[in-house]
């Protein structure tokens, strides 16, 4: 076991966890953070996306030891005062979900890509969101939904 | 309430779904969330070998685990079994069905198949244990093709079943000896249904709690058939149904992957009898892909015939129909589905059908989007392209001489389709892709020797579903019935409740529900709380697949509504002091010569029960049952336009464009959601996915790494429209939209595909069209 400190969504988390253990378990298992999920084993469908210091990481491919002293946010951390994100809104507004359990990956890889690039357009995030999967949606109003924050 | 709210909540609004403030802050309820003291997780022991004799399981290196409660080959478990796993749907009285229980006795049938199962305390510790159990297999020739699997000497999959036919299911009508041997042209051809993986997000999962002494078991699972499953599952696992309730709740995805009744959902229901503690199982990606049912897998041989001027006459189409290993609950029945559509929307005279069903050591096929009728539409749609090129005529033109005009129109085949206007939709389509111009551009760059092809490619499909009147359902030999049941409750305090027996998994039944509620009662859609997916809370339904909920459980509800709106038309004329003729109803509020009442007035009326008419029960509630006398018909016209590269073979979607005619649109939002998603998986099947397996039954594609599933940069921009004929057979005029996309997108996309390789002496590309194959089918050209 290793002593582990993580800040999850502002709160601070001191855990000992087994070496093995993916962030994403770290995450549902023990915090109870349920809005993380898992989609796959490969590391191809990225429904288990968080933000990391800011940025999108898949955490099925992140050990939850690795994450030891970073910042990470999941999907419960991103509405703020009860406020929705932009993108939520944005989603909620296109029906860019329908099972919704891509949603909060896709939403996070949103979130870090428009701080990456804030005036994307669609074909650019076509290409941004090769690592989420949906099967739902046929992906263009979830285009649309991120288009429509970025300008 | 104003009239613009009104407006802007009726049928026909886009609605902003109610269900996406869960979904969009992580607070959904997956089965994977549930959990609880006590649980104890499975792992399922799975066999590496595609046919294999089992000589002996030892559990007792995983027992020795210090987290493991117990672990079980076939025979530890099998007195838990009252019956096999469900196959609900024998085609024929002689159809081969064979015994399959939740874990496989003596031989493994596929790579995947389940040979032992391990509880443990943790979900790691019971993967880990999994690893323990020693099997010792003695491999066996396997076979994975269907067509091999009828060849003399094949390995048997069943060996007491003596074939590995399951079974050959027929249907005829009219001349057709005689309108082949008139005609001036036919056409031939062999199509391949690739094998599919449904590839919901969310993989599968189940959770049970029981309370021992009383027998009660609650089973949370990820599936869209909770009541067809409470059924079910009580016969395998011998737990009365009363005493079983099976809770589906937030659902990510099916796609008929989810439509089915599962070996690890019994094992989880005997395991916590068993043991008397709660478990819990959840699919690995990878064990899914072995596991979890696999759509298509046909080869289809089609034959128009055809006068000289292009008139079809008739159809004759044989298919042959990979089972896997066993039979799922409805995999006989699904290339059946298809079975009266390969005349497609064309009036055609004569019309034979054969299907045969084929065991193979693969894992078994079952409902995936669509579910037959995307495997006819593509053969009748490709054919039709075919006789479009034997005969020199443009592909619309030939559709145009053979299009069914006049509704009702009884096909060849013998149901009756109730309405649609298909050059409606091929004109609009025509005009939104710009068709005339976009065969200039394909000439000119053929005349410029352009090394990418234009290719265009239409797809004017009709597709049955809303499933289904029960008689017929009968009639063919499905264990169950079609209908569906819809309660309205309205609430003492203004609100009100709605019970459907739909099961929704992200088709926004509780936005729509709620939108037609508010149409005929008057309620405010946040007003409305609609219910699914649970059975002790709506005890009858038969869920969600077939594109059957709008158009069965919708029209189920819009007709509890009008019960409700007769009960309290009643009321309101002894509230009024005026007879019941004097008092009209106007969407929740009720009319007599002087005031009114509301619908929600009337309906703490009812509650308390104060002063009611001589007779009138208290409360304000109702419920039917409705049974839909007809199939639902939805038809359009799609358009694909791709770009092939003759000399890497890329092909890329320039255009789509779908124009679809599903009878009156509700929240044309969910509609046209649910037409890209269809398209989506369309378009994949047409170009990108294929799960293949090695001779020996390995499954190549056994990874999400490994099996295309597109990404948002793989696919097309969609263009949609509409055009509308409401359905005379439900007072809602709604027929259904689920499966449109998928339906009618592989048939447009490899039309397309071969459109543009024509001139250069192409005539078929299988799918999936991948650079390579259409390469490699340019070279055998080129040669």
């Amino acid at each position: 076991m290793r002593s582990v400190s993580l800040t999850v969504n502002g709160f601070r988390h001191e855990l000992e966890l087994e070496p093995r253990e993916l962030l994403v378990y770290v995450l549902r298992e023990r915090l109870g953070l349920t809005g993380t999920v898992v989609g796959c084993d490969t590391s191809s469908c990225g429904a288990c996306t968080v933000l990391l210091d800011g940025e999108s990481v898949k955490s099925c491919t992140v050990l939850g030891v690795q994450a030891d002293g970073h910042e990470i946010t999941t999907i419960e951390g991103l509405a703020e005062n009860g406020e929705l994100h932009p993108l939520q809104e944005s989603f909620r507004e296109h029906h860019a979900l329908q099972c919704g359990y891509c949603t909060s990956g896709m939403v996070l890889a949103a979130v870090s890509y428009l701080a990456e690039n804030p005036n994307a357009t669609a074909p650019e995030i076509r290409h941004a969101l090769e690592g989420n999967l949906c099967r739902c949606t046929g992906y263009q109003n979830i285009v649309d939904a991120i288009e429509a924050v970025a300008s | 309430m104003s009239a613009q709210v009104e407006q802007r909540e009726a049928i026909g609004a886009p609605v902003r779904r109610k269900e996406d403030a869960t979904l969009l802050q992580g607070q959904a309820q997956w089965v994977d969330n549930m959990g609880g003291p006590g649980t104890v997780y499975l792992g399922v022991v799975r066999s590496p070998y595609a046919h294999a004799r089992i000589r002996n399981v030892n559990v007792e290196p995983a027992l020795a685990h210090a987290e493991v409660v117990a672990a079980w080959a076939a025979d530890g478990l099998e007195d838990e079994w009252s019956g096999g796993l469900p196959c609900a749907w024998l085609p024929t009285e002689d159809t081969n069905a064979p015994a399959h229980y939740p874990l496989a006795r003596n031989i493994a049938r596929h790579a995947g198949d389940a040979v032992a199962v391990v509880a443990a305390t943790s979900r790691a510790a019971a993967e880990d244990a999994i690893e323990l159990v020693e099997v010792d297999y003695e491999s066996l020739d396997a076979v994975v093709d269907p067509e091999a699997a009828l060849a003399d000497g094949a390995p048997l999959v069943h060996d007491e079943l003596g074939t590995n036919r399951c079974f050959t299911w027929t249907l005829e009508a009219g001349d057709v000896e005689r309108l082949f041997a008139e005609a001036a042209v036919i056409v031939k051809e062999r199509y391949r249904q690739q094998r599919l993986i449904p590839n919901a997000i969310e993989p599968r999962a189940v959770y049970v709690q029981p309370v021992p002494a009383a027998g009660e078991y609650t089973m949370w699972s990820t599936t869209q058939v909770p009541h067809i499953a409470r059924v079910t599952l009580s016969g395998v696992v011998g737990i009365p149904e009363a005493k079983l309730r099976v809770i589906a709740p937030d659902v990510g995805g099916g796609f008929g992957s989810k439509l089915n009744v599962y070996a690890e959902e019994a094992l989880a229901l005997a395991i916590a009898r068993r043991l008397g503690r709660p478990v819990k199982w959840t699919e690995a990606r990878s064990e899914g892909y072995l596991s979890t049912i696999h759509g298509r897998d046909q080869i289809q041989e089609i034959e128009l015939a055809a006068t000289a001027e292009g008139r079809i006459t008739a159809v004759r189409v044989r298919i042959l129909a990979g089972m896997g290993a066993y039979l799922q609950l409805v995999t006989p029945g699904v290339p059946l589905l298809g079975a009266w559509l390969f005349g497609g929307c064309y009036a055609v005279e004569g019309y034979s059908f054969e299907c045969t069903g084929a065991f193979t050591h693969t894992t078994p096929t079952d409902a995936y989007r669509g579910a037959g009728r995307p495997e006819a539409t593509y053969a009748i749609e490709r054919a039709v392209d075919a006789l479009a090129r034997k005969l020199g005529v443009d592909p619309v033109e030939l559709r145009r001489r053979n299009f069914i005009r006049e509704f009702p129109a009884t096909i060849a085949s013998g149901l009756t389709i109730d309405s649609g206007d298909y050059d409606a939709s091929l004109d609009a389509a025509l005009e939104k892709i710009g068709y005339a111009e976009l065969r200039d551009e394909q000439r000119e760059r053929r005349e410029r020797n352009d090394p990418k092809r234009l290719g265009i490619g239409l797809s004017t499909y009709v597709e049955m579903c809303g499933l289904a009147p029960s008689a017929i359902l009968g009639a063919i030999r499905y264990s169950a019935g079609g209908w569906d049941t819809a309660t309205i409750r309205c609430l003492p305090t203004g609100t009100c409740q709605v019970l459907t027996g739909t099961s929704p998994h992200g088709q926004g039944h509780e936005t729509t529900w709620s939108q037609i509620v508010s149409d005929r009662l008057g309620y405010q859609v946040d007003e409305v709380e609609v219910l699914h997916g649970d059975t002790s809370v709506v005890p009858l339904g038969m869920d969600t697949y077939g594109s059957r909920s709008l158009a069965v459980g919708g029209v189920a509800l819009y007709h509890a509504a009008e019960k409700i709106v007769a009960k309290a038309k009643t009321l309101a004329a002894h509230v009024l002091g005026v007879d019941e003729a004097q008092v009209d109803h106007v969407r929740g509020t009720f009319h007599g010569p002087e005031g009114a009442v509301t619908l929600k007035e009337l309906a703490l009326q009812a509650w308390t029960a104060h002063n009611l008419p001589d007779g009138m029960e208290p409360g304000l509630e109702a419920t039917y049952v409705y049974d839909p006398p007809n199939f639902s018909w939805p038809a359009g016209a799609h358009v694909a336009v791709v770009e092939v590269d003759t000399e890497s073979g890329d092909v890329q979607v320039l255009r789509y464009v779908a124009v679809d005619d599903v009878g009156t649109v509700v929240n044309p939002l969910i509609v046209d959601g649910q037409v890209m998603g269809g398209l989506a998986q369309g378009v994949a099947q047409a170009l990108y996915e294929e799960a293949i397996y090695d001779d020996g039954g390995n499954l190549q594609t056994a990874t999400m790494a490994t099996y295309l599933v597109p990404s948002a940069a793989d696919l097309p921009e969609w263009e949609l429209d509409r055009t509308e004929t409401a359905s005379p057979t439900n007072p809602l005029g709604v027929k259904g939209v689920g499966e449109t996309g998928a339906i009618a997108s592989p048939a447009a996309v490899m039309n397309a595909v071969v459109d543009a390789l024509a001139a250069d002496g192409v005539t078929d590309v299988d799918m999936p069209a991948t650079p390579e194959r259409v390469w490699r089918a340019l070279e055998e050209v080129r040669r």
